[in-house]
Order: C-alpha cells, then structure tokens, then sequence
C-alpha cells in the first residue's frame, strides 16, 4: 500500500502554518519571482520567510517542497540557479522541477537533494519519466490530468520513482507546460515568467442588469449573467461566441475544479504515493477547510474505515466539480 | 489619490445622506485608532501591498450604511467611514456583505469562493485587490478579534452582536 501522503499548497508563511497544522505531510511553496508557476503579487516566500517555514514545519515533522517550476528564458539561467542554492542552504526536502536546465544544475550541484518532477513537465509516458529519472535522478513524477487510474496504475509498473498526482482543485487540462494563452494575450508567459492571467491585465465590470464581464488585456473572456457563478479570468476557461456559436460557448475548457475524493482508495491502491491539493493562490480559508477533509479522509482508508470527506463543491471554480479523466477519458 | 476606475453603479441601500454621516462620525475615531494600532502589530503587511501601499480602496458593505476607504501606506494611513454619496474615486473597489468582508479580512472565508458566488465583487486594478487580500491572509489569528480586544469587553460584545445581526440579518433576507 502506498504512503497516501497529502501534499498540500501554501502561498504565505501563515498559510504554511495553517497547512502544517491542519495535517499536511508536507507543504509546497515558492519564491517571490518568476521561478514559480503562481508568481501572483503579494504572494510567496521570501528567503528569510522560507527559513521560518522549514524550520517550522521541521518541528513539526513535515516537509517543505520548494516549486522551480517554471523555464528558464535562454541565457537567463542565473535567476533559477540562486533560487535552488538558496532552497538548498534554507534545508527544503526537495525541489520540484520541470526544466531539464535546472533539474541539470541542482542534480550536478546539489546531489544529495531530491527532485520531483513537477506537472508542468507534462511528462505521461514511461519513456519520459523514465528518461527523467534516469537523467537527473528523479525520485517522484506529479502527472498530467490526463490518465485514467488504469493507465496510472500501468506507468507505476514500468517506472522506477513514485507517483503524486492531483486530488482537488484547480483543472486545466491543457498540455502544461505547454500553455502559451496568456502569452498571445498579455505578452507574459505562464511558463518563464510563472503567471497565468497577471491581475494588472485582469479587469471585472459590472453591468446594470446584474451580470459582470471578466477581461484580460482589454478581451472579455466571459459574461456571467446574474445569477450565475463565475469563474477564474483565464483564456482557457473563457466563453466565446462565433459564427457557429452565436450564443456563446467554452471553448477549451468550463470553469470547473477536480476532486477525487472519492476516487481515494483507487488511486491508493494503484499505487499513487502521493495527493497534491492545488491552490497556493488561494486563502488560508481554503488551505485549512481543504486539508482538514482529505486529511481525515486518508486517516479513514489507512485505518480501514470508509471516508466520509466533507462537501468541498463551495471551495470549487464556478462551484462545480468534476473527477475528469481520472473517471473517463469521456469526460468531456 | 490613486485614479479611479470603478465604473459599477453603486448599489442603493438604506442610510444614506444624514444617517450615512452620523454613523461616520460615530465609528470614524475607533477605526483611525484601530487601524494604527494594527498595522503597528502586523508590519509585514505593507510588503506584500507592494506599490499598492499608495492605492485608495473602496470597501463597500452593502448592508451598512456607509463605505470605507482605505489608503494603506505605512507613512499616511487612511481608513476612514465615508457616505457612499461622498465616496472618494478609487483604485479598486471590494463590494460585498459586512459580515463576508468582515470574515474575508479574518480567512473565516476564501475570497475565490466568494467570487465565484458572486457574493463578492471586485472592480478596478485587480492587482491591487489582489496584493490586499495576500497581505491580510499572511496575518495569523483574527484581525477582527484582535481590533475589538483593544476595547476591552465592550469591545469584544459589540463584536459578537455585530456578527450575530449581520448573520441573522442576512438569514432573513435570504429565507
């Protein structure tokens, strides 16, 4: 049986706290700067605020995972390289990584630290997490959202690291890492400089009937009538009308979040070694109500109980649920 | 003052012209006391607002009968009761229930979840708003208890009734 441990976000040193205390494992954070894909204004660590975290979640007996997520622009290497010498003098368990630059630099400079492989490396078939592992050491892969429990329960078998894949939140299921929306948008890039929809570009208007328009770079994304619930500002969870469309229609992707909390068992039994909850920009609210309920869900199937996980779907984008493809490649 | 943006009719509620004003004057010398003492406790706020220490927010509690307005800088701060009709234009805009925005402050509640409820509505620089919300979720423990402790028990029972109106309140209308 798998370890089942809850991997969980914090944005700010109180939301650590809150994480830690709630019953993380161990909690994921980052820098405030571009080598982090949630590099959101006024949110993350400080150097001298991630060695107060580590050294509190250490008390604690849980672990501090720091997110280098993101790629470097070519040349411009200097940024991520100090980030992992700075995560490696502040004592942080691992480092999650996408970039081979990176996982390079710290597997060649700082052997003795862990890496895992973070989703935005978008790494779904044995052959890539494979060549990871074998490259740059890789002891653990975060999976796309892509892979029904079968195919997951597959790769466990042809590769030679753990498996962490995500139970709840946020749900793009574009190529990650890959995603240039914001890009062609906004001229900043959700892969080299860590922001999907930057908020200095986001805008909200209010109409006289009640309905509100989200815009990103002057483009309305979407129109939530009055009654209806909204989602985040992102390209890929906007409603467009065309031609064909006239009446509006998502494009790529509904404004809805994943939880598998009741797909636990099987993912555990698949041998998933680790859950990650999505939402290191979100608030301590959030970290601690969803932490709380898959914690004491995980207690429930390690001790041969039934979980009974608290209902999550206020916490959700546009207060909808889905357990994606982890269900069904069907599901949309 | 910062330049404005929000461009939402405000919403109308009951209380505003004289009744707006008294009650103003009624709250304003708590609130410049308070928001001292509590910004004197909680330095590390001012770093994550960034460049947004010198933004005018709006805070609206559509059930009360007046705005506040806050200008967060460490070395002028403002948060002060304003009449909705006499309301400063600006940066950005937090319009919601009291006891939401009250709960939001204290990370009772997740402000995503409350937009996405459309119980909480932003407008004008939403990074602004965004730094905001960053910078008072990084505060450990209650804001609000912490501001009605400085007023001893009367403090303290005014915020408890004040909860208890604004949820029973908000209860009946909803029923």
């Amino acid at each position: 049986m798998s370890l089942a441990e809850l991997i969980c976000p914090a944005g700010t040193p109180a939301a650590l706290r809150t994480a830690v205390d709630a019953g993380a494992d161990a909690v994921y954070c980052g820098f405030q700067d571009a080598t982090n894909a949630r590099n959101f204004p006024g949110l993350n660590f400080t150097p001298d605020e991630l060695a107060e975290a580590v050294a509190y979640a250490h008390a604690r007996a849980t672990k501090v995972l720091l997110a280098l997520n993101t790629y470097p622009p070519a040349g411009k290497v200097d940024l991520w390289r100090h980030a992992a010498d700075t995560g490696a003098r502040l004592g942080v368990d691992a480092f999650i990584v996408a970039d081979m630059g990176v996982a390079d630099y710290i597997a060649r400079t700082h052997p003795q630290m862990r890496l895992h492989l973070s989703v935005q490396a978008a790494a779904s078939s044995p052959e890539a997490i494979r060549y990871y592992c074998e490259s740059f050491g890789v002891k653990r892969v975060v999976l796309p959202r892509i892979l029904t429990i079968p195919e997951i329960r597959q790769i466990r078998g042809e590769i030679p690291c753990e498996i962490e894949t995500f139970i709840f939140g946020n749900h793009g299921l574009m190529v990650e890492g890959r995603c240039s929306l914001t890009n062609y948008l906004t001229g900043q890039s959700t892969n080299m400089d860590g922001v999907c929809s930057p908020a200095e570009q986001v805008d909200y208007a209010r109409h006289a009937d009640g309905s509100m328009s989200s815009r990103l770079a002057g483009f309305t994304i979407d129109c939530f009538g009055p009654e209806e619930k909204a989602g985040y500002p992102t390209i890929c969870k906007g409603r467009y009308t065309a031609p064909h469309r006239p009446e509006g229609y998502y494009a790529f992707e509904e404004p809805v979040s994943l939880n598998l909390s009741r797909l636990l068992p099987e993912l555990i039994e698949a041998g998933v070694h680790a859950f990650k909850i999505e939402g290191r920009q979100r608030s301590k609210s959030y970290v601690r109500g969803v932490v709380r309920a898959f914690r004491q869900a995980v207690d429930d199937i390690r001790a041969g109980r039934e979980a009974n996980i608290a209902d999550l779907v206020a916490l959700t984008e546009g207060q909808k649920q889905t357990q994606g493809a982890f269900e069904t490649k069907k599901w949309r | 003052m910062t330049p404005g943006t929000d461009t939402a009719p405000p919403i109308r509620v009951p209380g505003s012209g004289v009744i707006a004003r008294l009650a103003c004057g009624v709250v304003q010398p708590l609130l410049s006391r308070t928001v001292r003492r509590i910004a004197a406790r909680h330095p590390q706020l001012f770093a994550r607002l960034g460049p947004h220490q010198r933004t005018d927010f709006l805070i609206d509690p559509v059930d009360l009968p007046f705005a506040l307005h806050l200008r967060p800088d460490p070395a002028a701060l403002i948060f002060r009761a304003v009449p909705r009709d006499a309301a400063p234009r600006a940066g950005a805009v937090i319009r919601g229930r009291f006891l939401l925005l009250l709960e939001l402050m204290d990370s009772e509640e997740d402000g995503d979840a409350a937009f996405f409820s459309r119980d909480l509505e932003v407008s004008g620089d939403t990074e602004a708003v965004v730094r905001l919300r960053n910078a008072l979720d990084d505060v450990d423990g209650s804001i609000a208890e912490e501001a009605a402790a400085m007023f001893g028990v009367p403090g303290r029972a005014v915020l408890a009734r004040l909860r208890r109106a604004y949820s029973h309140d908000y209860e009946r209308k909803t029923a």
